[in-house]
């Protein structure tokens, strides 16, 4: 596969910031109550993260490794500024809308996890491409949720009203823990229908075939650990394989999840 | 001679007491307030129980049989009491598929989700009641009663006002009362004692609750520790904060109307949702008691017992990490320094 598709691919679906990645669950939680909604902040989103990568990619030689973060910073900073006066210029209904986390896009994660794990390390057009694919995969994502929530929380999608007369909305699902519910189950969906992604064993098939692709909520204290040892494993070798850039960007994220999977593993804990 | 040198591992004396027996308790003791809700709100008291039920037991079976595929269908009785006290509180104005939806949420998303039996960390019941108290809160708190009503319609829309009986609760006609205003005018404290007001399906007798508790109470199914904590901080706070003084018949009111004794003797005991150390269970019982009382007196809402039961529910994990009573043959372990 082309590099720029791949890197297409990744954000799209394999390493889907939303679904998959877990990253700026401030906005995807907060803002989106309707579908058009969850499009705006998303578009918004991609639009910083495509420039800002774009950007970052072509100074990364410049940039100091010890003050890199401040120059991230300004110049997602700078870039979110951009968006948020044209938006309140051109789109003053989904500035209203949208109020105080079109600002907040500068403290986003996905958009400092990209710069950090990827442009800064890598040339300016896949820079690029993985800004386009990692925006279009938060924007898809966001508009599931929003349309979700709104078709059950209000009976219309993007404005227009589909729902039969006699349905009544559960307005749960437009308020803050219908956010959470939806969320919640398209993940597992996510999960259940193993689709690619970076948690689900996407890893080349080793001589033994992973028995339920490294999802180890089924089968806690049997398999599990062996088969989480081989994705770590499979992991790595892949990791080495590829001494690109790549493989540093591939890992930042075990990283991540590891660190949610250890968030919930204390909160377990505390429940019992 | 061969069973004499049987060895088995302990324990070797067992009770025969079971989650079934126990939850097999708990809807005994639940029928005789369901059954002064189907008297007091007729026919459709009881369809809504009735739904309520089924759809819990229905959406436990389907879960288990098609998304987990465990090949025993139902686990115990307990869907069979989280239906029930679901549908006690509900009103019984209510169409016929909210009790379903209820259910369903209640059985799918507060315990399935979080594994099933014995691990839900909210009452399912209570959660279910506030989902539906958020989504539909308009159709929640109509208490209209309507005692005939037909098939489809009856389903869809519920009961109409027409030929029903329509009366605010006796909280909210306490609650929009002047300070110092004569209480026993307002409300009729006996009905409230035996239940002829208006209400929720299953929380408007206090005596048939107390019946049904009595019975829990001598089946040891529940002990005395969280009902009375909760009654007794809620009654100090309602004396302290409740602007009307000493005067008993405010309190009395307080104490039967609304959700408290159907919550404080039902809901607030499920094992599953509540400390299982003897201190936290008393810490629990005044938390509870507080938000109760704080909820009533200072929100919107008249009643709050609903809420201040799940917040709790959330509680209950710091709450024995801080009565775990000390393991026998340790010492207390001195700030600063390991325990020896």
């Amino acid at each position: 596969m082309n590099k720029c598709t791949e890197r297409l691919y990744n954000g799209l679906i394999k390493e889907n910031p939303t679904l998959v990645l877990m990253l700026g669950m401030c906005p995807t939680l907060a803002v989106t109550t309707s579908a058009i909604n969850g499009l705006g902040m998303g578009l918004s989103t991609t639009a910083v993260l495509v420039m800002s990568n774009l950007m970052i990619s072509a100074l990364r030689k410049i940039i100091p490794d010890k003050v890199r973060m401040p120059s991230f910073i300004v110049i997602v900073a700078s870039f979110v500024t951009i968006v948020d006066l044209l938006i309140q210029g051109y789109l003053p209904a989904l500035n209203k809308s949208l109020g105080i986390y079109i600002p907040l896009i500068v403290v986003n994660c996905i958009i400092l996890g990209r710069a950090e794990a990827y442009a800064s390390k890598n040339p300016v057009l896949p820079s690029i491409f993985d800004g386009i694919g990692m925006g279009l995969g938060f924007t898809c994502a966001l508009t599931i949720i929003g349309l979700v929530r709104e078709i059950l929380g209000a009976g219309t999608a993007f404005g227009f009203k589909i729902m039969p007369a006699a349905y009544e909305p559960f307005s749960i699902f437009v308020m803050a823990p219908g956010a959470f519910f939806v969320l919640a189950i398209l993940t597992a969906i996510q999960n259940k229908l193993k689709l690619k992604s970076a948690t689900n064993g996407d890893a080349p098939v080793a001589e033994e075939p992973l028995a339920c692709g490294g999802n180890c909520s089924e089968c806690i204290g049997n398999v599990c650990t062996a088969n989480r040892g081989l994705l770590e494993q499979i992991a790595e070798e892949e990791a080495a394989k590829k001494a690109d850039a790549k493989a540093s960007a591939k890992k930042a994220f075990p990283e991540v999840s590891e660190s949610a999977a250890a968030a919930n593993g204390q909160q377990e804990g505390g429940n019992k | 001679m061969k069973e004499l040198y049987n060895v088995s591992a302990s324990p070797h004396v067992r009770s025969g007491v079971t989650t079934r027996s126990i939850m097999r308790d708990v809807a005994l003791a639940l029928i005789p307030a369901s059954a002064m809700g189907v008297y007091r709100f007729g026919f459709r008291a009881f369809l809504v129980l009735l739904s309520a039920v089924v759809a819990a037991i229905l959406s436990e079976f389907l879960w288990n049989r098609f998304v987990i595929k465990k090949k025993q269908g139902f686990t115990e009785c307990s869907a069979l009491v989280t239906g029930l006290l679901l549908g006690m509180n509900l009103p019984a104005s209510v169409p016929l598929w909210m009790p379903i939806i209820g259910s369903a949420f209640a059985i799918i998303v507060a315990k399935e989700f979080f594994g099933g039996l014995g691990q839900n960390f909210m009452n399912p019941a209570l959660a279910g009641r506030v989902f539906l108290m958020i989504c539909f809160a308009g159709r929640m708190t109509a208490f209209t009663v309507d005692k005939a009503a037909d098939g489809f319609d009856l389903f869809m829309n519920g009961a109409s006002a027409v030929d029903g009986i329509s009366s605010a609760t006796p909280l909210a006609v306490i609650k929009n009362l002047e300070a110092g205003a004569d209480v026993c005018g307002a409300v009729s404290l006996k009905d409230m004692f035996f239940g002829f007001t208006g209400g929720v399906i299953g929380e408007t007798s206090a005596l048939c609750i107390l019946i049904g508790a009595a019975y829990l109470l001598v089946r040891k199914v529940i002990n005395l520790r969280i009902p009375a904590a909760y009654i007794l901080t809620f009654a100090v706070f309602m004396l302290i904060f409740g602007g009307h003084g000493l005067d008993m018949t405010y309190l009395a009111c307080q104490l039967c109307g609304g959700g408290l004794m159907l919550g404080a003797w039902f809901m607030a005991t499920d094992y599953v949702t509540s400390p299982i150390t003897k201190l936290g269970q008393i810490v629990f019982g005044i938390l509870l008691g507080l938000l109760t009382g704080v909820i009533r007196l200072f929100s919107n809402s008249a009643e709050g017992v609903s809420y201040a039961i799940i917040f709790c529910n959330l509680l209950v994990p710091f709450i024995e990490r801080f009565t775990m009573p000390r393991a026998f043959g340790t010492v207390k372990a001195k700030k600063g320094g390991a325990a020896k």
